[in-house]
């Protein structure tokens, strides 16, 4: 159970400090100052979350390694995260199209990790929950206004659906970590949460006059450590400064 | 360790430490604080943090144990719990008072706990946030995130001025 119950966890932490390393990328670089400080805010979040995580992960394992060995130590074909959030931050549009999709992900699977047989993940997962409901107004609220805005903005904010939801399918995929966290009562199916996902963000879509292109989503393997280019340029430079200074502490 | 300390004299004593973003505010009037324990001799003290990514809670915790050690009391663990959530849903009206005195708007009411069908309407009824300056109801929210996890922007359209909102959690 608990190799199983660590790379769960692994998941749970690698999406969000992956995903926080994204969004931090704007620092300093938002559309307006508002938004540069809401991406910051939510990168904050997201980074906050992932290592809860994966100090539980650390924790679990029980080899001695913490929360920041795990992120700062590991390659990128250990990094068990979605392909969908190490795709480079691209354009404003790119960014919010992805906030909602793994936002919506997020509400669902954190209100059903609430309950985990598992109190300190439940309270993890409670304490998430509470952050995501911000998340999701706000990636949701974007989208429709700029999907339903001007010429320029709904160009922008269909392309990113259209180059973005090839990589959802992966979100939904269910392997034997899933299925062995979810009999137990610790973790909790992701195939079942697909239903509710698609209906919300079809909702939202539909008010932002974008539609869902024809290709399926196709994409995955982040959960084996089977990454897009992009995560290991990422890593490097997320990593750099923790790898020339080990143990490093100010 | 002090023989007359009880849980009720250590938390007295805690009053000492503030948030450190927000100095007028001690970790016990914000929650913070979940319990105490005397176990033999030693004191573990209980926090929960506010926002999963809050840098204030390492800063807490340095505090915590430098305080109760100028209090005599060394063997200090402090250990974090995460349930039930930290919430404002508690807070004391005295507390509110000193978010107004240095110009923070108070979290009002309860946090919100409606599905997601209502966070993606942006029909949504929005949580009237009264101005701290000239406490009036003529607001409007301009941005859900601030300066820190806990705060978001607002400004007054009686008074013209921006404030920010310690938000309900």
């Amino acid at each position: 159970m608990s190799s199983a119950m660590f790379e769960y966890l692994l998941r749970l932490g690698d999406d969000r400090l992956v995903l926080g390393h994204r969004l931090s990328e704007w620092c300093g670089h938002g559309p307006i100052l508002e938004e540069d400080i809401a991406l910051a805010n939510i990168a904050l979040d997201l980074i906050g979350q992932a290592s809860l995580y994966l100090k539980l992960a650390g924790e679990t394992e029980a080899k001695g390694r913490d929360e920041d060995s795990l992120a700062y130590f590991r390659e990128a074909t250990e990094f068990r995260n979605l392909q969908l959030v190490e795709l480079p931050k691209g354009d404003y549009a790119f960014t919010i199209v992805r906030q909602l999709f793994f936002d919506v992900f997020s509400y669902h699977l954190l209100e059903q990790l609430q309950k985990s047989s598992n109190a300190t993940l439940a309270g993890i997962a409670a304490k998430g929950f509470k952050e995501v409901r911000y998340h999701v107004r706000h990636s949701s609220e974007w989208v429709v206004r700029l999907g339903d805005g001007t010429e320029e903005s709904h160009a922008r904010m269909q392309k990113a659906v259209n180059d973005l939801w090839r990589f959802t399918g992966e979100m939904f995929v269910a392997d034997d970590v899933d299925r062995e966290v979810a009999a137990s009562g610790i973790g909790a199916d992701p195939s079942a949460i697909q239903p509710q996902w698609e209906k919300v963000v079809r909702n939202v879509l539909d008010r932002a006059t974008l539609v869902i292109p024809d290709d399926p989503p196709a994409m995955a393997g982040g959960r084996k450590g089977r990454h897009t280019e992009f995560l290991g340029h990422m890593l490097s430079e997320m990593q750099i400064v923790a790898r020339s200074h080990p143990g490093a502490e100010w | 360790m002090n023989a007359t300390a009880t849980p009720e004299s250590v938390i007295q004593l805690l009053t000492e430490v503030k948030d450190p973003e927000l100095p007028m505010i001690d970790i016990v009037e914000l929650g913070v604080v979940r319990g105490i324990v005397f176990d033999g001799g030693t004191i573990r003290v209980d926090i929960t943090p506010t926002y999963s990514g809050c840098p204030a809670i390492q800063v807490m915790e340095r505090e915590i144990i430098a305080t109760l050690s100028s209090y005599g009391f060394d063997d200090v663990e402090v250990r974090t719990v995460y349930s039930p959530a930290w919430t404002t849903d508690d807070m004391s009206e005295a507390t509110k008072q000193k978010f107004r005195d240095h110009g923070i708007a108070p979290p009002r009411g309860s946090a919100e706990t409606g599905g997601i069908a209502e966070l993606v309407s942006l029909r949504r009824a929005r949580p009237t946030v009264e101005c701290p300056f000239c406490r009036s109801l003529n607001t409007t929210e301009k941005s859900e995130f601030g300066s820190t996890a806990c705060k978001s922007i607002h400004f007054c359209n009686s008074c013209h001025q921006p404030f920010d909102h310690f938000k309900s959690f």
